[in-house]
């Protein structure tokens, strides 16, 4: 039951996902406004890409994405190792945390506008507010849960500053699960992107906006695709890294 | 002859939820350059505890522990516990290098090191390997190289091979005699295997009782190589037995 079996049903199971999907608007049972057939979308897709559309909004899309990951994970692995390393700094921020962690990332959508006005600044950070407590949150228990013996290792070589603990031991042991929580947010910063462009800041999540009051539900299909394979590449790439980094891991 | 470490008047006490429970009292231990000492006793006696005070895990409720300022070494001393604890993202090369990384060494001395205490152990053909690729008995080795390649004044070891099965185990018994006898390491070898302190030291001290103390303190003076039978390590083993079981029964009465 391995071999070519796995390839040969994902396969199958994708095929019978388009069929059902194209029959649906050909058959009538819905109109091709509400669902619009796979067919079409290669004909939109061109249009798009032509016109240069695509092209642009993708650049800008990935600009925001890759600086609003990188602030957000940045800081998350920031203050969850430090809360994670420091109990005193922990309880200074808990109800801090406990106010502001339930916050959607469109609810900063008002104060990012008056912040930092309709500019891609404001789409950056909406993205960084959307993956940072994800990361935040799996660095704080990476850390918490490295083994108190790996860090009895290193008090025993003559490691015992903070620094020194985290840069042998702490961070180190911690990786795997820190990275967990980066792959959680290169999905979650995806969503936050189609968030933070609706209110008018150039990128994927802006054309879909504009597509969708004008109806043209092909093109925020190939939109949501677009995006799809954006974060179905970002991930691969990320998975790989991620097997480089833990070759260690039985 | 000035010794390593003079450990004078040592007690350790924890308090836990307000209650107070002495470990260790008044234990007075010299060691002297070279010497092999072991430590048995029962479990709970505050042998492990010791080795934390000396390496500087834990601090001592009272008594002092002198370290000869002679003694030329890159480190007082190091540890080698009971399970390898080998860093499990770190290749070979790069545990043993680990303690290395606190001295002035550059990194090719450090290397240069690592790869002679590998060497020293018979491991010199794994070193780019990670700790899970190794058995269990290759661990430990690493683990002895990664201490004795900062040079300790004294070596530490924590029942480092009662995790081994029996071959493996007689096998590195061998081995540290070995490299202990190439080397002149001072050696503080925890156990509670009473046959494996007198088959390893020069001289064995038993711990008992409640607070830890003392029992008794034999040098074996029976030069390695030595067989595991030999009358004189077998007849001293057993006064050990003696004095410890003889202490265990008089508790459990006691207790009774």
């Amino acid at each position: 039951m391995r071999g070519a079996t796995p390839y040969l049903l994902a396969a199958i199971g994708l095929a019978l996902f388009l069929g059902i999907w194209e029959a649906v608007p050909r058959l009538g049972l819905l109109p091709p406004t509400l669902l619009p057939a796979p067919s079409q979308l290669p004909a939109a897709f061109l249009r798009e890409a032509k016109s240069g559309i695509w092209g642009d909004s993708v650049l800008f899309s990935l600009w925001h994405y890759a600086i609003g990951l990188a602030c957000g994970t940045g800081f998350g692995i920031v203050l969850g190792v430090a809360t994670g390393m420091y109990r005193p700094f922990d309880w200074a921020l808990a109800w801090i945390v406990r106010v502001l962690r339930p916050i959607p990332g469109l609810a900063w959508v008002p104060f990012a506008i008056l912040w930092f006005g309709i500019d891609q600044t404001a789409a950056v950070f909406i993205i960084a507010i959307g993956c940072f407590w994800i990361v935040f949150f799996a660095a704080q228990g990476a850390i918490r849960g490295v083994d108190r013996d790996l860090i009895e290792v290193a008090e025993a070589f003559g490691f015992k500053s903070g620094p020194e603990k985290l840069v042998k031991v702490l961070f180190p042991a911690a990786l795997p699960g820190i990275l967990i929580g980066v792959r959680t947010a290169l999905g979650q910063a995806w969503m936050a992107v189609v968030a933070s462009e609706l209110f008018g800041v150039s990128g994927l999540g802006q054309r879909m906006q504009q597509a969708s009051s004008l109806l043209a539900t092909d093109i925020v299909v190939v939109y949501m695709l677009t995006m799809a394979a954006l974060y179905g590449l970002v991930d691969t790439a990320f998975v790989f890294l991620q097997a480089r980094l833990l070759a260690w891991k039985a | 002859m000035e010794s390593v470490i003079a450990v004078e008047g040592l007690g350790i006490a924890f308090e836990q939820g307000g209650v107070r429970t002495e470990v260790l009292r008044g234990l007075d231990l010299k060691i002297a350059p070279g010497e092999f000492v072991a430590i048995v006793g029962p479990s709970g006696v505050g042998k492990s505890t010791l080795l934390r005070v000396l390496i500087g895990l834990a601090t001592p409720s009272t008594g002092t522990v002198r370290l000869n300022p002679d003694i030329k070494a890159d480190r007082a001393m190091a540890l080698v516990f009971q399970d390898s604890r080998l860093l499990p993202w770190r290749r070979i090369l790069s545990n043993v290098c680990f303690g290395l990384e606190k001295t002035q060494l550059s990194r090719v001395e450090r290397r240069e090191r690592a790869l002679a205490a590998l060497a020293g152990v018979g491991l010199r053909d794994v070193v780019g390997r990670f700790p899970h690729q190794l058995s269990g008995g290759q661990r430990q080795r690493v683990a002895l190289a990664r201490a004795l390649a900062i040079r300790p004044a004294i070596l530490l070891m924590d029942e480092p091979f009662s995790a081994l099965d029996v071959q493996t185990r007689e096998g590195l018994q061998d081995e540290l005699i070995r490299v202990q006898s190439a080397s002149g390491q001072t050696v503080l070898f925890v156990t509670h295997d009473i046959d494996e302190a007198v088959y390893l030291a020069d001289r064995v001290v038993a711990l008992g009782g409640r607070p830890g103390e003392v029992k008794i303190s034999l040098n074996l003076d029976v030069p390695h190589p030595r067989r595991r039978d030999d009358v004189a390590l077998r007849h001293s083993a057993a006064r050990i037995r003696e004095v410890l079981f003889a202490e265990t029964i008089a508790r459990e009465d006691w207790v009774i």
